[in-house]
């Protein structure tokens, strides 16, 4: 008697998102940047590391000195830019996939406990996650780095802990509303336990509101690990990564704009990919907010 | 109404108290040894070592020291920066004015950007305009402001020369500070009577840029909230009345719908304090900006633990605070609420 998806429901769920012409753009755009991310070593015409000593900051095609060879030009080291932003898509992408997954399952779990048992667990787990919410993201996520030591993963980590509230509070919203309902008091009355009733029966009634929060939070994550990388505290050197691409060439911003410019399009527009496609997924899924937000 | 403040109130206190705990064992946390880190590399001496372990207080219980942290806290002690030598307390309160005065500059450019966009996109509802201004607002929500920072600074500084690139003043002017607030020091009549305008255009310029790069993303998030908010009181009866009675939509719009539309909209500002010191961290970063997020990244950077721990529990308690207060206005402001 585990609640089973509709196969009704999906066709009709993607026959409201493809009402969204928006949420279907940033879908592509998703899919787009995941390709060039999986297929990175394929896809980019050199190696993100290899220097070409006679061509320092070659500017892109489309201006007079460009060349075919480095089509979006070359950075002051003589990297080609356009395999960097294609490597950059693939840490992004990995980035934004670590701080869903870590801050999704912790979230998850969290906001069960807390929704499902209440009482004293509840007043714990909120009070924690009223914490971190006390801290702007940025400055938290700052925190665990000069506690843990800059780096990638320690900033993965940190992204991530930022990003735990808002599954937490979604999941426990959801949680206390379903747990009144007849199939889960009918599940606990065959003696199913606590666990099995949160996993199997309140959780994939959860799903809606979680895979939205997911959406939103790769975009979140990409962005602050971008700062992160951006403030020397993320990625480190060199590694071709968007934040810390644009803070190392900060310094050329007026005699070579598109080794600053470049880097920050590719931020900017896969976060809103994301952005759109999640305000498309929630106004799918949730029929009530159709026509608002 | 009193019940109710003193019950958040009442609220607050383990939240406060968690965030003291977690500035306090922030420091320990730290590898390395604290002591060693402020007496620095040549520290190793025993002797040296002993006396300042124990003016530290760090020979003692751990529970003993929290309590110590906490009185000294109270006190206004929150100990003194590695780097400088000087204490937290005076350092932090030096750099908060022109974090705020940022802050300010920002959200007045996001409230008077933000807010009649919203109410445009609501009136215009489905129409170009109103697909036109939410796809761009939802640009400005994805928008990491560092580099947004650097776009401006390329367009109208290095392209234009419009604008300053970095700093708050120009340094040929020097003004006594008063309230801390360049905008406001610069009209004080002395400074008029040595430069005229000068250093106020000065001010002015150096903000303008940060400004905007600090208020996109606030904008964007007001935008939003008020056409969402306008919608639906667009929908309500006394609209409908208000309109049936033959009044001006003008009239409908701005005396009728937006004065109740804007409740909501003034909770969200209230609580946007969080997003300015997010904000401020990368904005004064890119600007050189001598405000507390600028202070902040450079002593993470220098690794001056006390900073960041005093900072952490300022900001954070201050956050804590000002969402409680929005709280009970909200509640004072809808009598709905008032149970």
């Amino acid at each position: 008697m585990a609640y089973k998806p509709d196969r009704g429901l999906i066709i009709e769920f993607f026959k409201e998102l493809k009402k969204n012409k928006g949420a279907v753009a940033g879908l592509c755009l998703i899919l787009f940047f995941s390709i060039v991310a999986l297929f990175a070593s394929v896809l980019a015409p050199h190696s993100p590391s290899e220097l070409f000593d006679n061509a320092l900051r070659l500017p892109p095609i489309f201006s007079e000195a460009g060349t075919t060879k480095f089509l979006l030009g070359t950075d002051d080291v003589g990297r080609d830019m356009l395999s960097r932003l294609i490597h950059g898509a693939q840490v992004s992408m990995l980035i934004g996939l670590s701080v869903v997954f870590l801050a999704m399952i912790t979230g998850t779990i969290l906001g069960l406990v807390a929704g499902f048992y209440g009482g004293l667990a509840d007043k714990m787990i909120m009070r924690v996650i009223d914490i971190i919410m006390a801290l702007p993201s940025i400055l938290l996520a700052i925190v665990v780095v000069s506690v843990l030591g800059p780096g990638l993963e320690n900033a993965v980590i940190a992204v991530s802990i930022v990003a735990i509230p808002g599954f937490t509070r979604v999941v426990r919203a959801s949680v206390m509303s379903e747990k009144e309902k007849d199939y889960v008091q009918a599940s606990k009355s065959l003696g199913a336990s606590n666990l099995r009733t949160m996993l199997r029966e309140i959780l994939p009634n959860c799903m809606a509101p979680l895979i939205v929060q997911g959406t939103l939070g790769f975009s979140d994550g990409i962005l602050n690990a971008a700062a992160l990388g951006f403030l020397g505290l993320g990625a480190q050197a060199p590694t071709p990564e968007w934040g810390i691409m644009l803070s190392d060439s900060r310094a050329f911003i007026e005699s070579s704009p598109w080794m600053v410019t470049l880097p920050g399009l590719c931020i900017l527009i896969v976060v809103l990919a994301f952005n759109v496609f999640g305000d498309g997924l929630r106004d799918a899924l949730d029929p009530r907010l159709k026509g608002q937000g | 109404m009193l019940k109710i403040f003193l019950g958040k109130l009442l609220n607050l206190i383990p939240t406060l108290i968690g965030i003291s705990i977690l500035s306090f064992i922030l420091i320990r946390l730290v590898p390395g040894d604290p002591v060693l880190l402020l007496l620095g590399e040549r520290g190793a001496d025993p002797a040296v070592y002993a006396e300042m372990q124990k003016s530290l207080g760090l020979d003692l219980p751990i529970h003993q020291q929290y309590f110590n942290f906490v009185y000294n806290v109270f006190h206004g002690d929150l100990g003194q920066s590695i780097i400088s030598k000087r204490p937290v307390a005076t350092e932090f309160f030096d750099r908060f004015p022109a974090t705020l005065e940022l802050g300010f500059t920002a959200l007045l450019f996001a409230f008077t950007c933000g807010i009649p966009i919203g109410i445009f996109a609501a009136v215009k509802r489905n129409s170009f305009w109103d697909y036109f201004l939410m796809g761009g607002s939802l640009l400005g929500y994805s928008m990491p402001i560092f580099w947004w920072g650097l776009v401006l600074i390329l367009i109208f500084s290095v392209q234009l020369g419009l604008t300053p690139v970095a700093g708050r003043m120009s340094v040929l002017f020097e003004v006594e500070t008063w309230s801390g607030f360049l905008l406001i020091d610069s009209l004080k009549q002395e400074v008029i009577a040595e430069d005229g305008f000068e250093p106020f255009l000065s001010a002015l310029k150096h903000l303008i840029l940060p400004s905007i790069a600090m208020g996109t993303i606030p904008l964007a998030v007001m935008a939003r909230m008020t056409r969402s908010s306008m919608l639906e009181v667009l929908g309500e009866d006394y609209i409908r009345t208000a309109k049936a009675k033959g009044l001006s939509e003008y009239h409908v719009i701005t005396r009728h719908a937006l004065r109740n539309a804007l409740i909501p909209i003034i909770t969200v500002a209230g609580l946007m304090f969080g997003s300015i010191i997010t904000g401020a961290i990368l904005t004064e970063t890119i600007f050189s900006w001598p405000g507390i997020g600028k202070w902040l990244v450079a002593s993470i950077n220098a690794r001056d633990y006390p900073v960041i721990q005093g900072g952490v529990l300022f900001i954070a308690t201050m956050i804590v605070l000002i969402n409680a207060i929005v709280d009970v206005l909200y509640i004072y402001a809808n009598p709905k609420l008032r149970t």
